[in-house]
């Protein structure tokens, strides 16, 4: 099986462990992955800013560097979002590209969505111990069904508790430029999360999403908590280290 | 109602540090959320139900003069008098005049948002009418001079000890503190309201096409007396709410009050048709229907026709973790929530507005649980769009844009400058990996620190590692 992984642009620049656990994980499913390099970004800040233009540039990018794959694993449900849900409806109007674009829709994957639905990976290559809660971010959740297989995944692990969070489906307030741009707002919505998983108890808060963990962690530790461990579930599914 | 979109952001830093407000919005999540979640699952059909919802109403709106023609007829042929408003002010002249028509000097009103999109009830004072609001919420708000913060709760941004001071303020009453009470009070002075009013106004859920009625869904008996006891009903309501047939509307109502208030069915629901005929025991001598369009024909055929199928019942905002919040006056103007960041713009003008669409993470939770399935954060980024075009952005916001836009569709500039940048913002973050302040986007770094990136970026590191 052939793999394309897209890194996706905050991987790639904040955190490239996720990406080396995301290719230990697939590796581990007996998937061969190709990185292509000219990979950049999905589109969705564009988009959601207004610019449908660059979106649809972008998707054609992604399309041609994508397209030759048997599968598209993205470790990320916002930008796995983007590319199954909103690029077909940009190109709506266009048959041909739509078709195309259905079918590398149909093709592309969030990583717990693949790992658990289309590969069935039973054994973690990681390990872990301890208890953590799980923040469902919203793209994955909302776009891509994405609640399940991140719980299942872990249910495998021997090691790992799951302490639920109360409303682990409610945003973080991350919205990616809305961070920035309503910061007091944003604030707030993620002082409420970090609320509710302070009173888990748990000692980590995973998530699948590395954009609503960066807000988490931010908000966190300007509140002075630097022991709780802010981690993508590729970290916990693959284990830190090589 | 004057348009303070403006001031969003200004107030949204004032609702958030209001303790009083914070406590009252923290109800919203056991009353409002959890009451919808508890019988919603009733319907065990839920999303066919909705499908058919949106069909019903795209059915309508994808015809509706047909549709508003026909109503009329029907509500014609029983004795109502229908009445077109394409502006507010239409509709408060209409309103007026057929005040000065019958001789009134009182009115009595439930309630009504398109009332309050209208200012109805200041046209009405203007013209020597004495206009009292009888629904329990919006009889506070009308003694505490304020607007509704929800479309269907109007009051929730208000807890009990602030009514209870009001009430003895306005009433010159012992102080009650039990909700009973005050309901009990309040229904002692409003009842020589309903029997003096010369006419009563109020809203419309729904107007059935095929009866030529109109359907109110009310938990308080206001609305009965409202529409039966005085010898005039006016009800006033927008174009898009009419429904082919009585089958349509039991569709419908499957819906609405679970999504608004967590019931399987309201107290009430008036199916209100034609004026008092013979041998009737009650209703009013004179039925009037205005029909306000403001802006709404404009949407038939575009883009943003979804967001006429709203049946206002308020679950997107219930569910808004925005809203959540700030409750509803932040948004300055009739409409809260995510129904409102799209309909105030849209009805009342882009330019009046230019946080509204973007004051959104876009999550989805309204979407999931609107009952007419619209697809809320997709028509606020059509909104994104639309201001994009018409150059209503900030500048600096633009600029960065385009320049996101030229480094990402150039892999090898990007590579570099994403390089660059992490190197940088590596060493800004110091031994503990954290920014305490990051040049331009201090709306992030005021709230939060920010995580430090690792300092090589994956595809440098894949590269040296393959
Ligand atoms: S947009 Fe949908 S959820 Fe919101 S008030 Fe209208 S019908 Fe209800």
């Amino acid at each position: 099986m052939r793999i394309g992984l897209f890194v996706t642009c905050l991987v790639d620049s904040m955190r490239p462990k996720i990406g080396f656990a995301t290719l230990r994980l697939l590796k581990a499913a007996g998937c061969v992955v190709f990185v292509p390099e000219s990979q950049t970004c999905c589109g969705q800040p564009g988009y959601n800013s207004g610019d449908s233009k660059t979106a649809k540039e972008l998707a054609l990018k992604f399309l041609s560097e994508f397209e030759s794959f048997d599968y598209i694993v993205i470790p990320s449900g916002s930008c796995a979002g983007m590319i199954r849900v909103h690029y077909p409806a940009l190109f709506e109007d266009e048959p041909e590209l739509l078709d195309r674009f259905l079918n590398i829709a149909e093709r592309t994957f969030e990583l717990t969505d693949f790992l658990h639905r289309i590969v069935r990976l039973e054994k973690m290559p990681g390990t872990f111990r301890g208890r953590l809660t799980y923040h469902d971010s919203c793209s994955g959740l909302r776009e891509l069904d994405v609640y399940k297989q991140p719980r299942a995944l872990l249910a495998r692990m021997p090691g790992v508790v799951l302490k639920e969070m109360v409303e682990s489906t409610t945003c973080c307030g991350f919205g990616g430029t809305f961070s920035v741009k309503y910061g007091e707002l944003s604030t707030r919505m993620s002082d409420n999360k970090c609320r509710h998983i302070t009173e888990t108890h748990a000692g980590a808060i995973a998530g699948g999403d590395l954009g609503c963990l960066l807000n988490i962690e931010g908000r966190l530790r300007r509140n002075g908590d630097h022991d709780t461990r802010v981690l993508h579930i590729a970290e916990i599914l693959a284990g830190e280290e090589d | 109602m004057r348009n303070a979109s403006f001031d969003f952001k200004r107030q949204v830093t004032v609702k958030l540090a209001d303790e009083r407000l914070q406590q009252a919005l923290s109800r919203l999540q056991s009353r409002f959320v959890e009451g919808r979640s508890a019988v919603i699952s009733e319907i065990h059909d839920l999303q066919e139900t909705r499908d058919a919802a949106a069909q019903i109403r795209d059915r309508v709106l994808n015809n509706l003069g047909h549709w508003l023609l026909e109503f009329e007829e029907r509500a014609t042929s029983r004795g109502a008098v229908v009445h077109w408003a394409e502006t507010v002010e239409d509709a408060n002249r209409i309103v007026a005049e057929i005040a000065a028509l019958h001789n009134v000097k009182t009115a009595a009103k439930s309630k009504s948002m398109v009332s309050e999109e209208c200012g109805l009830n200041e046209a009405l004072e203007k013209a020597g009418v004495e206009v009292v609001e009888t629904d329990l919420g919006e009889y506070i708000l009308q003694k505490a001079h304020e607007a509704p913060s929800h479309i269907v709760a109007p009051v929730v941004h208000k807890n009990k000890e602030e009514i209870s001071d009001l009430f003895e303020k306005v009433h010159g009453l012992p102080r009650k503190t039990g909700i009973a009470e005050l309901c009990r009070e309040a229904r002692e002075v409003l009842r020589p309201a309903f029997l003096n009013a010369d006419m009563g106004i109020s809203g419309a859920n729904f107007l059935i096409a095929e009866t030529g009625s109109a359907l109110i869904v009310t938990n308080e008996g206001n609305g009965r007396l409202v529409t039966t006891l005085p010898r005039v009903h006016v009800a006033i309501t927008g174009i898009e709410k009419v429904v082919p047939t009585l089958e349509d509307l039991s569709t419908l109502l499957r819906l609405l009050p679970r999504s608004a208030t967590g019931q399987s069915i309201t107290n009430y629901v008036s199916l209100l048709t034609g004026k008092r005929g013979e041998g009737d025991p009650e209703g009013p001598e004179h039925f009037h229907i205005v029909l306000l369009d403001n802006g709404r024909s404009s949407l038939l055929g575009t883009p943003m026709q979804e967001m006429l199928r709203c049946i206002r019942c308020g679950a997107c905002m219930n569910h808004c973790p925005v809203y959540q919040n700030i409750g509803g006056h932040a948004y300055g103007w009739v409409y809260p929530g995510p129904m409102g960041s799209i309909l105030t713009p849209l009805l009342d003008g882009i330019e009046k507005a230019p946080d509204l669409p973007n004051a959104s993470t876009l999550c989805g939770a309204c979407a999931v649980v609107c009952p007419v399935k619209i697809p809320l954060p997709d028509l606020l980024r059509k909104l994104r769009e639309k201001q994009l075009t018409l150059g209503i952005r900030p500048q600096r916001e633009t600029a960065l844009l385009k320049a996101w836009s030229w480094l990402a569709l150039h892999p090898r500039a990007y590579a570099l400058a994403t390089k660059i940048a992490v190197r940088a913002m590596n060493l800004m973050g110091g031994s503990k990996g954290l920014l305490h302040r990051l040049p331009g986007a201090s709306g992030w770094t005021d709230g939060r620190d920010f995580p430090a990136p690792e300092g090589k970026t994956f595809r440098e590191l894949y590269k040296e590692r393959s």
